[in-house]
């Protein structure tokens, strides 16, 4: 047998002249360049793996980060923010003594390859993210986007997607509480599958990633390594998707989500007995990026000894175990005489842990096999100075036309028949009808602590049983406004994301975002990255909401053709008694019904313009975030005072899509009348930002109606919650349950 | 005085907090046992809560039905310990031949969470007195393999004897033969059941009902009185 000898830093300085395959490894020719220059020779095989993977796009950030820095620059000051951009999640101080961490992260491209398990491991990274921090995660959510609701393939992929979440999510006990749905042609061969998870912790347990103290020992723990997912980070997510390579299928990681609910547990115990000094989760990049990550953010080198590493395959190249995506593993710093108890739990749990290493006094990450050294690198190097591109970007030369392409000069409904008939249409179009279908596969009771669910405004979770403290999170992006102004569209997408959070009681404090784009190469793409980053970092600024973290997702296109662009944001907000919380549903016949904000004619980008028309033109809605703060400030004392009984967000779909959700979810439905100045059909179908629908008891009707005219918020009486059907004065009378075969049907007629 | 209930934590278990709490809300004293552990701590009654031991491998509840704490909870269940399988805890019950028949993958072949309707069948056994028999009661479900099977022959049985305890209403969510969604053994002291009533026990958590709580209440009064 023979065996190619192994590349030494030895042997790699002896060899200057031997070419390693770098562009096969996804890196461009500067950039191998750069790295032969930071090394004073050429890399080692193992060093050129590591590099090709931290360098990727998917981990450096190369062509975004120069835009992402707005949010750290623009950051309102928020005294709520206890870790902000830069480690795994960031941490948000929610009173008495707890901080969460959140984020949202995106996992599309492998979803696509392989449904199940690209969404399922999808799941699996962000809560590692999340237990990173110090935190035990009490919820996920999941935003997601598909190809059009009837097209073949997304029979494939959707039902996949769903059960690979829930497969994962449910077998770890994390109640799935909100999310998207969204379809639309544009995501056909790029579906979004984003995954974003809440945690909680009290402050003095936050956990960072970093490895100090020379002779603390590094402890690699949880799955075996194998060869799964092998360059998944450089290959799968900076390429764009071109039928003519051969299937990607083998760079896919597999889950096992009992082996990741040990390693929750396991950590957790570690953590309570205070063995950890630091620990990262192995995700993308895997060993490549745990051991760069922790050495560089440290005060130390590191020295590992790869020899160690448990395997699943044991004839694995050195290349190849530092590059593996193997999933359900942790790297966590162990001062010397904590190891055996670490261990010890480890142990209890059934996890493997394995000591590979430790900390040492220089400044070099050194990784050893067989006994000779293949990697000596700077750390920070690998980390986190790996390119950074100043992409070109220019508006679109088709934007001008698309946004003259006016939605409000399209066809109305001349009759109330036609009315009525496009209202049956618009609720049960798959974009706006019930996703019970979905949201039924995820488990929304576990923990015990489900204040609320979808299709609820956002998901709450109590987190102290005595004194009633809850958390709120709400997800929202709509590519189709984005598309027509991604400035504007990301700051709809934020306003929605604070709205609905708002619209529960809960108090908006900080934002993560999973940026959706296509190539970054192209101009007219990475135009539309840097005005949703604009967009949205103002937005926030304005708000005082802070982004903590998140994650940027580009190449998601197929050929020429990329995705709308699509900002999806995720708003995190504080009740301090959730037993004050506002469901959406109309709870009590007789209650009256306000519509809170100003309705204009805005059809640009609208739920009705898609369903009746299939149009996509003109300008998304104004957005006014002094007047969405204002609405949040209405809508939080109310709850908080007990002046409404329920309250519902209006977004896409409009007014009407907004009461028939309340009356299905209340049973219970409405009489609606015209207000004056206002069409029936603008009144209905309008999508303008800043508004919200309220029930409101008539012995609160006075103390409600002098608060929104103190603090200058129209409000306006549109109708009554009564009888079984919606009624709109005038103009038609649906029954709930012709609205309801219509709203619930949809979805498993094209799915099931 | 009070009474000790345990709440056993296999590998996997996922409702072995929220089992807890649902004691303590009961008024009883929870006491959490561990898989590896053969000794239950004295504890006066037994949940074995929902979840995913062993990751659900080989089968539901199959692997978990040998775990060392099974070996004590199985003779001492034969020898009338009262014992309360939710779930995950309901198919290792089966598996453990504590309880007749078996259960299959849902029949629609998807996990599936929602509010249940059910019927109480048996307000005789040791975690159902606090229920009338013919009550409607609401409590969440969730699981994949929830469709409960035997063979005519038992199922005639369990008729027979009056040991269906639950019965799925107005839907059945799994395909479960005779809409059973709960059993007793016929000392009624073991009793499993596929939904989940540690999730109805506070107005303001889940579904915003508290149909489940009589399990926790009747084991205690139970316990105490005894």
């Amino acid at each position: 047998m023979s065996r190619t000898p192994l590349d030494t830093v030895e042997h790699a300085a002896a060899t200057p002249d031997v070419e390693l395959p770098w562009a096969e490894l996804g890196l461009k020719k500067d950039e191998y360049e750069r790295i032969v220059e930071i090394l004073g020779r050429r890399p080692t095989g193992a060093e050129l793996a590591m590099y090709s993977v931290m360098w990727s796009e998917h981990c450096s950030y190369k062509s975004s980060k120069v835009h992402l820095r707005q949010f750290g620059e623009k950051a309102p000051e928020n005294d709520a923010l206890l870790v902000g951009i830069g480690e795994n999640a960031g941490v948000v101080d929610v009173g008495q003594g707890y901080a969460v961490t959140f984020k949202v992260e995106s996992h599309n491209h492998p979803s696509y390859v392989e449904p199940y398990q690209g969404a399922a491991t999808g799941v699996g990274g962000i809560v590692r993210d999340i237990i990173a921090m110090g935190a035990r995660p009490v919820a996920v959510v999941d935003p997601l986007r598909f190809g059009a609701a009837d097209h073949p393939d997304t029979k494939r992929v959707l039902p996949g997607v769903v059960a690979g979440i829930g497969g994962y999510g449910n077998c770890l006990g994390l109640p799935n509480i909100g999310g998207e749905v969204v379809f639309d042609a544009c995501y056909q061969g790029n579906p979004l599958v984003n995954a974003g998870c809440i945690g909680v912790m009290r402050h003095e347990d936050i956990h960072l990633a970093k490895a100090s103290g020379p002779g603390n020992k590094v402890v690699l723990y949880g799955a075996r390594t194998g060869g799964d997912g092998i360059g998944g980070a450089s290959i799968l997510a900076s390429e764009t998707f071109d039928d003519a390579k051969p299937s990607k299928r083998p760079a896919v990681q597999v889950g096992d989500p009992f082996q990741e609910k040990l390693l929750i547990e396991c950590t957790l115990e570690a953590f309570r007995e205070k063995l950890v000094v630091g620990i990262q989760d192995l995700g993308a990049a895997g060993l490549s990026c745990a051991t760069s990550e922790l050495a560089s953010n440290g005060s130390g080198g590191m020295r590992i000894t790869l020899d160690d590493v448990p395997l699943r395959d044991s004839t694995l190249s050195p290349e190849e175990i530092l590059m593996s995506e193997s999933q359900e593993r942790m790297c966590a710093v162990v001062e010397p005489d904590k190891v055996d108890r670490f261990l010890e739990i480890c142990d209890k749990w059934d996890v493997i842990a394995t000591v590979i290493g430790e900390v040492t006094d220089g400044d070099r990450l050194e990784i050893y096999w067989h006994g000779e050294k293949i990697v000596d690198v700077d750390p920070r190097t690998v980390a986190h100075e790996g390119p950074v591109y100043e992409r070109p970007y220019a508006r679109p030369e088709w934007q001008d036309a698309l946004q003259a392409d006016d939605a409000n000069k399209l066809p109305r409904p001349r009759t109330s028949e036609e009315l009525k008939d496009q209202v049956l249409k618009l609720v049960a179009s798959p974009n706006q009808a019930s996703k019970s279908w979905i949201t039924s596969q995820y488990d929304r009771f576990v923990q015990g602590n489900t204040v609320l669910a979808q299709p609820e405004d956002s998901g709450m979770i109590r987190i102290d049983e005595e004194t009633g403290l809850g958390v709120a999170i709400a997800t929202d992006g709509n590519g189709r406004y984005a598309k027509l102004d991604p400035y504007t569209g990301a700051q709809l997408a934020l306003a929605e994301a604070y709205r609905n959070v708002a619209t529960t009681g809960a108090r908006p404090l900080a934002v993560s975002d999973c940026l959706n784009f296509g190539s970054p190469e192209d101009p007219a793409v990475m135009w539309q990255f840097a005005e949703a980053v604009r967009g949205l970092a103002d937005g926030c600024q304005k708000l005082g909401t802070p982004v903590t973290g998140g994650n940027v997702s580009l190449y998601n296109q197929t050929g020429d053709v990329a995705i709308h662009p699509t900002p999806v944001v995720a708003v995190l907000g504080v009740i301090d008694d959730v037993a004050r919380r506002t469901p959406a549903g109309f709870r009590e016949e007789g209650q009256l019904i306000y519509l809170l904000g100003d309705t204009r004619e805005e059809f640009g980008g609208s739920a009705w313009a898609q369903v009746i028309h299939d149009h996509l033109g003109g300008l998304p809605p104004q957005v006014d975030l002094e007047r969405e703060r204002l609405l949040g400030e209405i809508l939080i004392a109310a709850s908080r005072d007990g002046m409404i009984d329920s309250a519902h967000d209006l977004s896409d779909g409009g007014l009407i899509q907004a009461v028939v959700e309340s009356a299905l979810l209340g049973n219970l439905g409405a009489r609606l009348v015209v207000p004056d100045g206002l069409d029936a059909f603008t009144f209905l179908f309008s999508e303008s930002a800043g508004r919200a629908i309220v029930a409101v008891p008539r012995s609160e009707e006075l103390r409600f109606t002098d608060m929104c005219r103190a603090r200058d918020l129209p409000a306006t009486r549109i109708g009554v919650v009564d009888g079984d059907t919606i009624e709109v004065q005038g103009e038609f009378t649906l029954t709930l349950a012709e609205l309801r075969e219509a709203h619930e049907g949809t979805i498993p007629a094209l799915l099931a | 005085m009070t009474a000790r209930i345990g709440v056993v934590t296999f590998p996997g278990s996922l409702d072995d907090r929220d089992t807890q709490r649902a004691i303590r809300l009961a008024g009883a004293e929870p006491v959490a046992l561990w898989h590896k552990d053969k000794d239950l701590k004295q504890v006066d009654a037994v949940v074995l809560c929902g979840g995913f031991s062993y990751g659900d491998y080989l089968r539901a509840g199959a692997i978990a039905r040998f775990s060392p704490v099974m070996d004590t909870i199985i003779e001492q269940a034969r020898a009338g310990l009262p014992v309360l399988g939710i779930c995950n805890g309901f198919q290792i019950l089966t598996e453990a031949h504590l309880l007749p028949g078996a259960m299959l993958g849902n029949d629609h072949l998807h996990f599936i969470c929602r509010d249940q309707k059910l019927r109480v069948e048996n307000a005789d056994t040791a975690w159902t007195a606090d229920y009338e028999a013919g009550q409607e009661i609401h409590i969440p479900l969730k699981n994949m393999d929830g469709r409960y099977v035997a063979d005519r022959y038992t199922l005639d049985q369990l008729e027979a004897e009056g040991r269906v305890a639950f019965r799925y209403l107005d839907f059945n969510p799994n395909g479960s033969l005779n809409d059973i969604a709960g059993i007793t053994n016929e000392a009624g002291n073991v009793v499993g059941l596929m939904p989940h009533p540690e999730h109805a026990v506070e107005p303001l958590i889940g579904t915003g009902r508290t149909d489940g709580l009589p399990f926790f209440t009747s084991i205690l009064k139970k316990l105490v009185t005894a």
